[in-house]
């Protein structure tokens, strides 16, 4: 009698259906699902403008850089004819228009911008660009539109040379792979192949960075492991009463825990007036504005966000496993190492995960307490965004760096379930 | 064991301590990051208030606190109202795609500040949004729903949502619904969801560098710019103060957080 299976199998419900009934059960499947994506709408139409629409804008200027094309179009669409693997200059016509189009720029002051984008691709242009900009500028455009070509030459002798041409004509294109070649220390050379540059800079910042993030990572498990072993172990009330010590540093500002680092490392700070108290040292030693200074204090940071997990992972762990192998004949630190910790890897590897993803891409404190060498790929993408306005390259590094977190993102949604991660 | 406690107490110790440290030398005397002979012989006089006095005293300390609290108080409630519903949506088992649209909508937690800041800048800056208060309280507010979305999320475990079906089914309008059967259900994700927003907007510096003028400086915004250019212990005291601060969102959460969990066991 399929009447009795009604509430038992839903398969069977299907069955004694009508044809008209099913679609009328579809419409109201629909009509749910439509009221669900309704109360998530709003949101996702506002994270894709106020958040996914930049970060794509950023991906997108990783390889979009106008300034050039913007600044000299004509002397662009010229070059255009003239074959760079020539070893010929391109002819005096071509110069002509750049000598006109160069004095106009120095006129707008525009001229700096244009030396900055053409020393990227060939160093020492810049001074080249720009004194001949100055001279171009006392010039009468009608005598530069014929005779531009041997004033250039006769400013500087650069312009004769095929090398700083060929650099104008491939900085003019507007789309180009030039800032992730430079992010990952590459070059194209004159054949246009591909090949490393003589500087190693980036990567060996990328490489930085991972070793930092990866030492903070094991530090915040190597401290954080015994304390969650303790709270998950202590009486519930000690437990509740330490964890506030655990919550209150989660809660405080990073900016007041980074200020709290200066004045305990700095060289007549806390840390050392202490130590040299007790005689431990007789010379204050350097301890702020250095890497050390940033892997301690970001280690502070962000231990709490590997004892919670941890915490969590190991109140549900139940002690008798442990009682069990011993009672068996196990002794305890085998029986430790090789029953209970397996059994903490899921909390472990969320929080190792959460720590790196976050250490990783770390700017604040770095750039407060890490000095020189204690700088992250962070601080060299704000670096390149704030102070060399070398846009494009600060988007290529922020690019890469990126794809470097949403892999990691990735593997945590895999191994711990974005949707599982649980706050205080 | 008694080496286990030791290291607890250790590690409770290196986590507490530079939060404490910095305390007394907020009221130094002298206009310095260290404790001076005065201090530690306990001398009264080497103990002032003065730097409490210049917080009070300084324009660009008042404008940073007005505008810390007002950023965070805008983006908060933009947050908190858009992620709440997205949860509720998100928490439903009809919904589509949930996992893509969960990942994606939890994603301005994970990706480092300095990338979404330099994004912002490029983006908020072709809408003529860089340098106002409205640029930086949507920036704010997108950091935020993440938060808010996990709080709720968890509150609306076992939610059962043939219960709003019911209500709606009963005649009960959309809105009533939502303010009398889903609201005391999911209050208290929906409070510490706010408070987690709200903090991340209160203690964010990194887009506000890139993407506030002078005129939306905030707390941790001068805080940044007094650690680079010129020390001076009124840092520390606006840091002891934030450290209060921080203190009072800690209780109201764990009050909150116990009182959800006395609620769900049925006490309450």
């Amino acid at each position: 009698m399929p009447q009795f299976d009604l509430t038992t199998n839903s398969n069977k419900v299907q069955s004694v259906l009508t044809v008209e009934e099913m679609a009328q059960s579809r419409k109201i499947q629909r009509r749910r699902k439509l009221i669900a994506f309704a109360f998530v709408t709003p949101l996702l139409v506002f994270v894709m403008i106020a958040f996914i629409a930049p970060i794509g804008t950023m991906l997108y200027r990783s390889v979009y850089n106008p300034t050039v094309a913007q600044l000299i179009p004509d002397t662009l669409e010229a070059l255009s004819d003239w074959d760079e693997s020539s070893d010929a200059r391109p002819d005096d016509a071509v110069l002509n228009r750049f000598a006109v189009e160069l004095r106009q720029l120095a006129i707008d002051r525009d001229s700096g911008k244009l030396a900055e984008e053409i020393n990227r691709g060939l160093p020492g242009s810049s001074s080249v660009i720009k004194a001949t900009g100055r001279k171009m500028k006392k010039m009468d455009p009608a005598l530069l539109s014929s005779e531009g070509a041997s004033l250039l030459i006769a400013t500087k002798p650069q312009w004769q040379t095929v090398e700083i041409w060929r650099v104008m004509k491939k900085s003019g294109a507007i789309f180009t792979d030039s800032s992730y070649l430079t992010a990952l220390d590459l070059d194209r050379n004159s054949d246009d192949e591909i090949v490393p540059r003589d500087t190693q800079v980036y990567i060996q910042l990328y490489l930085k960075s991972l070793k930092i993030a990866l030492t903070i990572t094991l530090l915040t498990a190597l401290i954080g492991f015994p304390l969650s072993y303790y709270l998950a172990t202590a009486s519930p009330k000690t437990a509740n009463t330490l964890m506030v010590f655990v919550l209150l540093p989660f809660w405080t500002s990073l900016l007041v825990r980074t200020t709290s680092w200066i004045a305990l490392l700095q060289t007549n700070g806390v840390v050392n007036s202490v130590l040299q108290y007790l005689h431990v040292i007789s010379e204050p030693i350097e301890m702020l504005y250095t890497e050390f200074a940033t892997v301690i204090a970001m280690t502070h940071i962000l231990l709490p966000f590997m004892i919670l997990p941890l915490y969590s992972v190991m109140k549900g762990i139940d002690p008798s496993y442990l009682r069990a192998a011993m009672s068996l004949g196990a002794k305890p630190i085998p029986a430790f190492i090789r029953i209970y910790m397996p059994m903490t890897v899921p909390g472990l590897s969320a929080g190792a995960l959460l720590v790196f993803i976050i250490s990783i891409g770390y700017y604040i404190t770095p750039a407060l307490v890490g000095g020189t060498d204690g700088q992250m790929i962070s601080n060299i993408i704000a670096f390149h965004m704030q102070s060399s306005n070398n846009w494009e390259l600060a988007a290529a590094l922020g690019s890469l760096l990126l794809a470097l977190i949403l892999l990691l993102y990735w593997i945590y949604d895999r191994l711990v379930g974005v949707s599982n991660i649980k706050l205080g | 064991m008694h080496g286990l406690r030791l290291t607890a107490w250790a590690v409770l110790a290196f986590l507490m301590v530079p939060i404490l440290v910095i305390i007394p030398l907020s009221f130094n005397a002298e206009p310095y990051f260290t404790f001076t002979e005065g201090m530690l012989s306990l001398d009264a006089d080497a103990y002032s208030l003065e730097w409490y006095a210049e917080i009070f005293n300084n324009e660009k300390w008042l404008l940073a606190i007005k505008n810390s609290f007002f950023i965070g108080l805008c983006a908060t409630i933009i947050a908190t109202a858009l992620g709440t519903f997205a949860a509720i949506g998100l928490s439903n088992p009809v919904m589509p795609f949930q996992r893509v649209i969960m990942a994606m909508l939890l994603s301005p937690m994970i990706v480092p500040l300095i990338i979404t800041a330099a994004g912002m800048y490029f983006f908020y800056t072709q809408l003529g949004l860089s340098g106002t208060y409205l640029g930086v309280i949507l920036a704010h507010a997108a950091l935020g729903t993440p938060f808010v979305i996990i709080t709720v999320n968890a509150a609306l475990s076992g939610f059962d949502h043939s219960l709003m079906r019911a209500s709606l089914g009963l005649g009960a309008p959309p809105i009533y619904t939502f303010f009398n059967v889903i609201m005391p259900l999911i209050r208290p994700g929906v409070i510490s969801g706010a408070l987690f927003a709200f903090v991340t907007s209160f203690d964010e510096v990194v887009v506000i560098l890139f993407l506030a003028g002078p005129e939306q400086r905030t707390i941790p915004r001068q805080m940044f710019s007094g650690l680079r250019e010129q020390i001076n212990p009124t840092i520390l005291a606006v840091a002891v103060l934030l450290v209060v601060i921080s203190g009072l969102m800690l209780l109201t959460i764990e009050y909150i957080r116990a009182r959800g969990e006395r609620i769900r066991s049925g006490e309450i």
